[in-house]
């Protein structure tokens, strides 16, 4: 009942905000958009017990990232409105026909599968409840080289990132446009 | 009264995922275009999460994590990237960065 209702308003903030996403003109409501999709998302995550993914939802993705996403948006300039007209044929129609096929897919694929939290065991499966100590226990001890190589990873991102930031801005070429 | 089941969710998540790539595909600000791969990513994150519910396993959080990780990245380099751009040629359009063009 309480799953429900929180499925039917929070899927209904995250489809509402995916739209906006796509269809706003100022990059700036597409920005807020995709928050009001990520905290609707939080709270999904909170119904199926993924408490930690949940709080790193909101604190990794509401805050690190949008808050990036709208420092960008601000240096690049919010008041450029974006041409919107086609200038590749047919696009917009193969978009719609594309994206059409993938959702019926999509839809064929899930109503074929299980719709019951009953696994094909038989027996309902204890609902996995996704603590910071449940799932920190399963990062740092199966999952450690994981972890490992995705903190290489960001490192590297880092530093990929400060190099771009820094690159050629003394010997900028005169002969390119 | 119906019950929530796993069905409803990664429905959901489909739709978000077709969403987000209508996005990438219709759009022509690259910062916009970032965001709908974000919507599609966060469509497989709770593909993830209701699929690891539905099989009593806690896998599903931890590809979550690792997907977050990267998503968190990619943002990073990719915004770089589109900053550096800019700084070049004024722009965020996709469509005037047409340089390679044959």
């Amino acid at each position: 009942m309480v799953e429900l209702v929180i499925f039917v308003l929070m899927g209904a903030g995250t489809l509402a905000g995916a739209v906006t996403v796509v269809l706003a003109r100022n990059p700036v409501r597409s920005a807020l958009g995709l928050l009001g999709a990520l905290v609707s998302l939080a709270v999904i995550y909170v119904v199926n017990l993924a408490h930690l993914v949940a709080a790193v939802q909101v604190v990794v993705y509401a805050g690190a990232v949008l808050t990036l996403f709208l420092f960008v948006i601000m240096f690049i300039g919010v008041d450029r409105s974006e041409d919107t007209s086609e200038t590749i044929p047919l696009q917009r129609k193969l978009v719609a026909g594309f994206a059409t096929v993938v959702a019926l897919g999509a839809a064929a694929l899930v109503s074929r599968g299980r719709f019951t939290w009953t696994p094909a065991s038989g027996e309902a499966a204890e609902i996995p409840n996704g603590t910071v100590q449940a799932l920190g226990g399963e990062l740092f001890t199966t999952w450690v080289l994981g972890v490992e190589v995705t903190a290489l990873l960001l490192t590297i991102a880092a530093v990929g990132a400060i190099a771009l930031a820094f690159h050629r801005r003394s010997a900028e070429s005169p002969t390119e446009d | 009264m119906p019950v929530v089941t796993p069905g409803w969710y990664m429905t959901l998540a489909a739709v978000l995922f077709v969403l987000g790539m209508t996005g990438v595909l219709i759009r022509r600000n690259a910062l916009v275009m970032f965001m709908c791969v974000e919507l599609m990513l966060n469509a497989v994150n709770l593909t993830f999460v209701a699929a690891g519910r539905a099989a009593g396993v806690l896998d599903g959080q931890v590809a979550v994590f690792f997907v977050l990780v990267v998503a968190a990245a990619e943002v990073v380099v990719g915004l770089a990237i589109i900053v550096a751009i800019f700084r070049r040629r004024e722009t965020a359009s996709v469509d005037e960065l047409a340089a390679l063009r044959g």
